[in-house]
C-alpha cells in the first residue's frame, strides 16, 4: 500500500499539513472577519440570523461535508484549477476550512466580547476611527483568545477524518501538491482499520505509531494554547 | 475642526445652552446653561447619579457611542456648534481629550500607550521624544523610563492613571476632560495628579468632575453644582442647581440646596 514505504509516517504528516494550512487559510480569515463583524458592526436582527447560521455550520456531519467536497466542490474546481484530480488535498482543505471555521469564529467572538468598553472609549477619546479602534485596541486586547481559537481551530483541521478521507483521497503521496491525492494520518488510520489487517503485521503496528503521532501533535498545539493564554492574557480589574 | 474664535487662552471655551440629555425617551438630566473658561479647571460637584459623567460625555461626544443618548439645545465650543452636521467628532476627540474613572491604559506597552495616539493622529515627528516629553509632562518618566517596553498594565494604578494623562496630553489637545480621575486611586497618587493638573491648566482647559468636595476646593477654579430629584415616572433627573467661581460656591453659595451639600449636611 505504500508507494514510497521509505518516506514512513512523513508522507502522511505532510498530506495532513498540506489540508490543515489550506483549510486556516480559509477558516483565519473568514472566522476573523465573522467575529468582527458579529461583535463591531452587526445590528441586532443581523446578528439574529448569523449566529445560527455558523451554528448550523458546526453541526453539519462531517461525513456531509465530505460528499460535499467530493461531489460538489472538486468538480466545480476543476474548471478553473487544471490538473485537478478527482481526489485532492484543495478540496478537502478549503471545506475543512468551513468546518473549523464556526469554531474560530465563535471562540474569537468571545474574546472580542470580553475586552472591556473601556478601552474602546480609550481609543475613541484619542479620536480613532472605529476601524483604528479594532486593529489597535480591540484585538490587540482580545489576541490571547483569538490565538487560543486558532490552536484549536488547528487541533480540529488535524484531527479532522471524513472530510479528508471522502476528499483528499487515500493514497500516501509525500508532496505539497494541492491538486493530487493524498492521505493525512486520520485518512490512513481509515484505512488500514477498516481493512482487516492482521495483529502484529507493520501495518497493524503503523496505526498506534500513527495514532500517537496524532495524540502529540492535539497535545503540544493544547500545551502550547495553555501557554500562550496564560503568558498573554492581560489582566483588566 | 474649524474654531472661528481667534481669542485661544483668553474668554470661554465652552458655551452651554440650554441643554437636555437623554437615554432613549428618559431624560437623564435637564436645563444645563454654563459657560466654561478657557485654561481653567472647572469641578462638576454632586451626588452620585446627577448627570455630571453623562453632561461631560457630552463635550467630546464620547456619548455617540450609547445609540440611545442624544441631546437637546446647544453646546459650543470656540464658537462651533459641536452637534452641528459639518462636525467630524473624530475631529473634535482629537482637541478634547479625556481621562477616566478607572486607569485604562491600552494592553500595549508603556511606549505604545503614548505612540497610538500620535500616530493615528499623524504625528510626524520624532517619537521617542514625543513618548518622553509627554510623560515628563504628566509627571511619570522617572518612574518608568527604564521600562517603556513593559505593559501599560504592569504599573501602579496610580501610574496608569497618570500614563492615561500622558497619553490624553501626547496628542496635544486644546480641552482635557476628566471623570472622577483619582477615584481609583491612593491619597498620595491623587495628590500626584492634582499637583499635575495645576501645572496642566497653563495650557489646557479642564473640565473635572468630581464628588470629593476638598478636592474641587484644592483644584478648580469654577465649580457647577449639580443635584437630582425625583421624577413622576419615579426615576431621577438631574439638573445645574449653581455654578460660580468655587471660592463662592463653597462659602457663600446662593442656593439653599448647594450650602446644604457643599457643608455636608445632604441626604
Ligand atoms: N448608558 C446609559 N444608558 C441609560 N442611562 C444612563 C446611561 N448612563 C447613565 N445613565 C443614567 O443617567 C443618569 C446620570 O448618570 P451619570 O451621568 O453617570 O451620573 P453621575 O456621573 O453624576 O454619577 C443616571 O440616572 C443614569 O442611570
Ligand atoms: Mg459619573
Amino acid at each position: 500500500m505504500f508507494t514510497n514505504p521509505q518516506y514512513g509516517i512523513f508522507v502522511l504528516i505532510s498530506a495532513t499539513l498540506l489540508t490543515s494550512v489550506v483549510a486556516l487559510l480559509v477558516a483565519v480569515p473568514l472566522g476573523l472577519m465573522a467575529a468582527i463583524f458579529l461583535s463591531e458592526y452587526a445590528s441586532r436582527q443581523v446578528r439574529g440570523w448569523l449566529k445560527p447560521i455558523l451554528e448550523i455550520l458546526a453541526g453539519v456531519p462531517t461525513v456531509v461535508f465530505g460528499y460535499f467536497a467530493l461531489l460538489a466542490v472538486t468538480p466545480i474546481l476543476r474548471l478553473f484549477v487544471p490538473g485537478l484530480q478527482t481526489f485532492n488535498g484543495l478540496s478537502a482543505g478549503l471545506i475543512l476550512g468551513f468546518a473549523i471555521l464556526p469554531t474560530i469564529a465563535s471562540l474569537s467572538e468571545d474574546a472580542i466580547y470580553a475586552v472591556p468598553q473601556s478601552l474602546r472609549q480609550g481609543a475613541y477619546a484619542l479620536g480613532a476611527t472605529k476601524r483604528e479602534t479594532i486593529t489597535n485596541v480591540v484585538l490587540r486586547a482580545g489576541l490571547s483568545g483569538i490565538v487560543a481559537s486558532i490552536i484549536l481551530g488547528v487541533a480540529r483541521a488535524v484531527g479532522e477524518t471524513m472530510i479528508v478521507t471522502l476528499a483528499a483521497g487515500q493514497n500516501p503521496t509525500l508532496t505539497l501538491d494541492p491538486r493530487v491525492p493524498i492521505a493525512t494520518m486520520t485518512a490512513f488510520m481509515v484505512q488500514v482499520s477498516g481493512g482487516d489487517v492482521a495483529v502484529g503485521t507493520i501495518k497493524y503496528k503503523s496505526l498506534f505509531a500513527v495514532g500517537m503521532t496524532l495524540f502529540l501533535i492535539t497535545l503540544v498545539l493544547n500545551i502550547f494554547s495553555f501557554w500562550f493564554v496564560r503568558r498573554f492574557q492581560e489582566k483588566y480589574e | 475642526m474649524q474654531t472661528n474664535s481667534p481669542a485661544v487662552g483668553t474668554g470661554t471655551a465652552f458655551y452651554v445652552d440650554n441643554t437636555d440629555y437623554y437615554y432613549g425617551s428618559f431624560q437623564a438630566v435637564r436645563d444645563v446653561t454654563l459657560d466654561i473658561p478657557e485654561r481653567k479647571i472647572t469641578a462638576f460637584i454632586g451626588p452620585s447619579g446627577c448627570g455630571k459623567s453623562t453632561v461631560l460625555r457630552c463635550f467630546n461626544r464620547l456619548n455617540d457611542l450609547i445609540p440611545s443618548a442624544h441631546i437637546k439645545g446647544r453646546i459650543t465650543y470656540r464658537g462651533v456648534d459641536i452637534y452641528d452636521k459639518g462636525v467630524d467628532p473624530i475631529d473634535l476627540r482629537r482637541n478634547i481629550g479625556m481621562v477616566f474613572q478607572k486607569p485604562n491604559p491600552f494592553p500595549k506597552s508603556i511606549y505604545e500607550n503614548i505612540a497610538f495616539g500620535a500616530r493615528i493622529n499623524g504625528y510626524k515627528g520624532d517619537m521617542d521624544e514625543l513618548v518622553e516629553r509627554s510623560l515628563r509632562a504628566a509627571a511619570i518618566w522617572d518612574e518608568v523610563k527604564d521600562k517603556l517596553k513593559e505593559s501599560g498594565l504592569s504599573i501602579s494604578g496610580g501610574q496608569q492613571q497618570r500614563l492615561c494623562i500622558a497619553r490624553a496630553i501626547a496628542i496635544e489637545p486644546q480641552v482635557l476632560l476628566m471623570d472622577e480621575p483619582c477615584s481609583a486611586l491612593d491619597p498620595i497618587s491623587t495628590r500626584s495628579v492634582e499637583e499635575l493638573m495645576q501645572e496642566l491648566k497653563e495650557r489646557y482647559t479642564i473640565i473635572i468632575v468630581t464628588h470629593n468636595m476638598q478636592q474641587a476646593t484644592r483644584v478648580s477654579d469654577m465649580t457647577a453644582f449639580f443635584n437630582a430629584e425625583p421624577t413622576e415616572k419615579g426615576g431621577k433627573q438631574g439638573y445645574l442647581v449653581e455654578y460660580a467661581p468655587t471660592q463662592t460656591i463653597f462659602n457663600s453659595p446662593q442656593m439653599e440646596a448647594t450650602q446644604d451639600y457643599v457643608s455636608g449636611r445632604f441626604g
